[in-house]
């Protein structure tokens, strides 16, 4: 028996492939839009698990140290690594910020880190290039999506920090790429005025007769000294004993450390929930929109497709063939377009994907539910092809 | 005919199953169903030199504050800062006020009794004269006497002529012995006057260079307060911060290398003179004083900031890996080992770190092991791996 669908496909291959490639465009697009969305919500999940910590200490009453400014002091921690079930605990600072090397600037993230390997939380968890930071000032490790290069000089604020690691998928929920630098460093920059503003404070600070009074030269000395120094830190990560129960330790430092402590659980919350939900349904929003009309289009080529085979139904009718056939012809014929389809668009979107600027995520499950979908939608389309086609008068194909 | 046809169907075939073929390789190796690219290296033996990184500033070890002992106005500095000074040279005078008039007024105070001391002396010659007169006076009515010539009362007289003339003569000597001392006080007065004045004078006592001048001429300034601040140059030091965490076997007289923020290119060598036995508590840093075996020429100014790289002691031999292979996921610190594209996680204990990024395994890993040390993605040991020279996106 022979295909007739095949045989119809094969009479005009050109158009029918052209067709498909077109509609596996209109996929692709979808498809990305979709691996956009879940891009936003993985760097979100990134950012958390690339901290390593279990559980984020912070500033009481703050939603720090990602969705809100969070200040602790630097000390704090040792106060943590005593309490039950903690294992680790250790200081992180976040600034997002300019990073200027040479003569161009990256909006990047940079985080400071306990340098050295003691494995503290807030390392970078993997390189794909050089090595961690040994020295306790002055280097630094960046995410390779901001295109700084092993060796490069990079300038924070007034110092210059040479890149000796790279790695991937470090980014802030915003997607800028990290710097890790040591966290004495990151202190001091994120505090650290310009020396005009220091000199200025000096001025204020010469002009304050409090400090100025006979036998007050030292507390002037002391108060531009107290200008350079910054025992703050955004928040202090922790890592828990195994088998330790989150919430209990999270509890305890809560009571007794007057500290906001957050789980992981909760720091999704605050990550999807709060800081990417605006920006996240307004891509769902749009990739619901684009679905729609991927949809409408799809049913529209397979409408036109059909009737522009409306005398050769004819003449098919004519010669007795059954309704079967016929409507199993446009059913193979749509579904072939769609998988047509979905394989270009899957190809393409793959292609395309690691060329966007922030991170695009094609989930399998995502590729699959596309497929059904895809499916789906042509069937639906084909329906009201169907209807006309079994509407068709044989005598059309003798007349008109 | 039919020839045709079953070779259009196997055409047919053969396209479909080779397209089907090139998009499953396609999904294989792109895209999330991708081998993980890894670098892979063997961990050798080898050593690590264990060193300690620190930044410090710039500092003298001795510093002079030069300043006025009794409180006053100053009257001149002779003096700027960057002069090179000597011993004893004077920098700079208080305003004497009175201090002139009263040593000329001691002055004169000196004469008036070295004038004071020649009448004395004068005034004694005349009293050994009345006395030798009277004495012999006396002798001779004491012959008178005895012949009867002259009577007892004249007699009477003569003797106690003597006499007054003896005492007058006593006197007239003590009298003398206090005009000497009145002027040798006088003399120590107007010394004390002069050795004021001599303090008012700045001096220095060492071979330095001036880093400060705190008053200029017509300033009060109160007893011991610095006016002028003297450095010794070749006690030039810099106070290095070490993190505690990896300064273990820090101690004195290991070599350091030194480098300045102005000269980033050139590395200065010096070694540790002194750990400060109190480290800092709030910034968990350890002190140390660390000198320059040659001072740099130009003098690095005081406060300039540099680095100091100190090597620990002796090599540690070893296994050594990279420190990117070392992985903090795990409840204790661990590598991924790599047989046969085959990944297993195994814990490690890990012993020195060089600051180039060498860190020796303690135990945990055989020699000649395969470590994977970058990976594009976190492993999480079933993957399939392709084993690269450079991970992509490292390139750069």
């Amino acid at each position: 028996m022979i295909s007739l669908a095949g045989r119809d496909i094969a009479h005009s291959r050109g158009k029918f492939f052209s067709t498909g490639v077109g509609l596996g465009l209109l996929i692709a697009v979808t498809l990305s839009m979709a691996g956009i969305y879940r891009g936003m919500v993985d760097d979100a999940m990134v950012l958390l698990d690339n901290s390593g910590a279990d559980l984020w200490a912070v500033q009481k009453d703050t939603l720090g140290p990602y969705a809100e400014p969070s200040s602790v002091r630097d000390d704090l921690y040792r106060g943590l690594l005593s309490v039950p079930g903690v294992a680790r605990a250790a200081n992180a600072t976040y600034l997002t910020m300019q990073v200027r090397v040479g003569g161009r600037d990256v909006r990047s993230m940079v985080v400071g880190i306990e340098p050295g390997a003691s494995m503290a939380p807030g390392q970078p968890r993997y390189l794909v290039a050089g090595r961690h930071i040994t020295r306790g000032h002055y280097e630094a490790v960046a995410d390779a999506a901001s295109g700084f290069a092993l060796g490069d000089k990079l300038r924070i604020r007034r110092d210059e920090y040479k890149v000796v690691g790279l790695t991937r998928r470090m980014v802030s929920s915003n997607g800028d790429p990290m710097v890790f630098i040591p966290l004495k460093d990151a202190q001091r920059a994120q505090f650290r005025k310009d020396s005009d503003a220091l000199w200025q404070e000096r001025r204020r600070a010469g002009a304050d007769p409090e400090r100025t009074a006979a036998g007050q030269v030292r507390s002037a000395e002391n108060f531009k000294a107290e200008q350079a120094a910054n025992p703050y830190v955004n928040a202090v990560l922790v890592q828990l004993r195994p088998g330790a129960d989150p919430d209990q330790v999270a509890n305890h430092i809560r009571r007794w450390h007057r500290l906001q402590v957050f789980t992981r659980a909760e720091m999704e919350k605050i990550l999807v929930g709060k800081m990417i939900a605006t920006s996240a349904r307004q891509i769902a929003m749009f990739l619901v929109i684009l679905a729609v009309v991927s949809a409408a289009i799809v049913a529209f080529i397979i409408y036109t497709l059909t009737t522009g085979k409306i005398r050769e139904i004819a003449v098919l009718k004519l010669i007795g063939t059954r309704n079967r056939t016929i409507v199993g012809m446009i059913l193979q014929q749509a579904v072939a377009l769609g998988l047509i389809g979905f394989f270009v668009g899957k190809i393409v979107a793959t292609l395309w994907a690691p060329v966007f600027p922030k991170y695009v995520l094609l989930l399998h499950g995502d590729a699959v539910r596309g497929l059904i979908a895809t499916i789906l939608i042509c069937l639906l389309a084909s329906v009201i092809s169907i209807r006309l086609a079994l509407r068709v008068d044989p005598a059309e194909a003798i007349g008109g | 005919m039919k020839r045709a046809s079953i070779f259009r169907k196997a055409l047919l075939v053969v396209v479909g199953l080779s397209a089907a073929i090139a998009l499953l390789w396609f999904f294989a190796n792109a895209g999330p169903l991708a081998p993980v690219e890894v670098t892979v290296q063997k961990a050798g033996a080898g050593a690590v030199a264990p060193q300690a990184f620190g930044i410090g500033v710039v500092e003298a070890r001795r510093s002079y504050k030069i300043g006025p002992t009794t409180s006053g106005r100053l009257r001149a500095i002779s003096v700027d800062v960057g002069d090179a000074v000597h011993p004893g040279q004077v920098l700079g005078e208080m305003d004497p006020v009175d201090l002139e008039a009263k040593i000329r007024s001691q002055e004169a105070a000196v004469a008036s009794a070295e004038a004071g001391v020649v009448a004395a002396e004068f005034a004694i010659l005349e009293l050994v004269a009345r006395k030798e007169h009277a004495e012999k006076q006396s002798v001779r009515y004491e012959q008178l006497s005895r012949a009867s010539t002259v009577s007892a009362e004249v007699m009477e007289t003569k003797r106690q002529e003597m006499a007054v003339a003896e005492a007058a003569h006593k006197a007239g000597v003590a009298s003398l012995g206090a005009t000497r001392q009145n002027l040798m006080r006088a003399r120590e007065e107007l010394a004390a006057l002069k050795e004021q004045k001599d303090n008012l004078k700045l001096v220095v006592g060492i071979e330095g260079l001036v880093v400060a001048r705190r008053a200029e001429p017509g300033t009060t300034v109160v007893a011991g307060e610095p006016v002028l601040e003297v450095i010794d140059p070749s006690s030039i030091w810099i106070n290095v911060r070490f993190d505690q965490i990896a300064s273990g076997g820090l101690r004195e007289g290991l070599p350091a290398q030194i480098v300045l923020r102005s000269r980033p290119n050139e590395v200065f060598a010096g070694k540790v003179t002194r750990i400060e036995p109190l480290a800092d508590t709030v910034t968990e840093e350890l002190l140390a004083k660390v000198v320059f075996d040659t001072l740099p020429e130009p003098l690095p100014p005081i406060g300039e900031l540099g680095e100091v790289t100190v090597g620990l002691g002796a090599d540690q031999r070893g296994i050594i890996i990279p420190n990117a292979a070392l992985h903090s996921s795990a409840a204790r610190p661990s590598v991924w080992v790599e047989r046969d594209g085959k990944l297993r996680l195994a814990p490690v204990r890990v012993g020195a770190q060089g600051l180039d990024g060498t860190v020796q395994i303690l135990d945990g890993l055989e020699p000649d092991a395969k470590v994977v040390v970058h990976s594009h993605r976190p492993l999480t040991g079933s993957e399939r791996l392709r084993v690269v020279d450079i991970v992509s996106g490292g390139t750069r």
